[in-house]
């Protein structure tokens, strides 16, 4: 069961979006995907879609951190997009608030974010 | 009575325990986030099982106590043991270069939550949570 994130290029923007459950070996592959893809020229900003994920457990709040740390360091904002409210309860309960990580509510506000940093929504 | 064993050896076997206690939980009527917190909590005592026993299993049954409806896990595994569980039970502690949020996390998503573990022996965990 391999699971491939697909990560497309909109503009200067790259879009992945989560298509199921990822097992732990995915994530961290689906991370040096990404780091590979927002190392490239022309990478402005970088959206995770995980409207599909039902669940989010420690293991992936941890790489989206690490994603987000690293992003930061190439000067590559990202967003999270589409987090379901369950899942967002959820980390807020087992104390991961994902301090730091900008979110948004869907892919299309997503990139309105990127699009107009420094303007809320 | 609804109940459900899954054997945890690796990575897999995460995704298909969550997924069931999910079910389980679905089945039961359980609202959507209630379904959320057990899966999260079965994923994090599952992992725990991966990384530190190896192997292992999770039981998720249905509860049923006077006019109270519920669903508890039983996690299990021959493991090495926790050597000081308070401190594996402190955010932000890990062994495993996590984020220390994995006991501390799944025990604030259940009601009632209870871990012994003996040194060389194993861990076992039983974890309830009631219908609201």
């Amino acid at each position: 069961m391999q699971q491939q994130v697909p990560i497309l290029k909109i503009d200067d923007f790259w879009i992945a979006s989560v298509q199921g459950s990822l097992h732990d070996q995915d994530v961290i592959e689906f991370k040096q995907a990404l780091l590979s893809k927002i190392t490239q020229p022309k990478s402005n900003g970088l959206i995770i879609d995980l409207t599909v994920l039902d669940v989010v457990d420690s293991f992936v709040t941890k790489t989206l951190i690490d994603i987000r740390g690293l992003a930061k360091l190439m000067g590559v904002p990202v967003v999270i997009a589409g987090m379901s409210p369950a899942v967002a309860i959820t980390l807020v309960e087992m104390g991961l608030s994902l301090e730091g990580i900008d979110t948004a509510l869907n892919l299309q506000k997503g990139l309105d974010k990127l699009r107009n940093p420094g303007k809320e929504r | 009575m609804l109940e459900r064993r899954s054997s945890i050896e690796n990575e897999l076997d995460i995704i298909a325990a969550r997924r069931c206690a999910k079910e389980v939980a679905k089945e039961l009527g359980f609202s959507t986030v209630d379904q959320v917190r057990i899966a999260t909590a079965i994923s994090e005592l599952a992992r725990n099982i991966v990384l530190y026993a190896k192997e292992g299993s999770i039981v998720v049954r249905a509860l049923c106590e006077g006019e109270r409806e519920g669903l508890e896990i039983l996690v299990a595994d021959k493991g090495p043991g926790i050597p000081n569980i308070e401190l594996a039970m402190t955010d932000g502690y890990s062994t495993a270069g996590g984020l220390g949020a994995g006991l501390p996390g799944a025990r604030r998503l259940m009601d009632t939550f209870r871990i012994d573990s003996q040194l060389g022996q194993g861990t076992t965990i039983v974890a309830r949570k009631w219908k609201a």
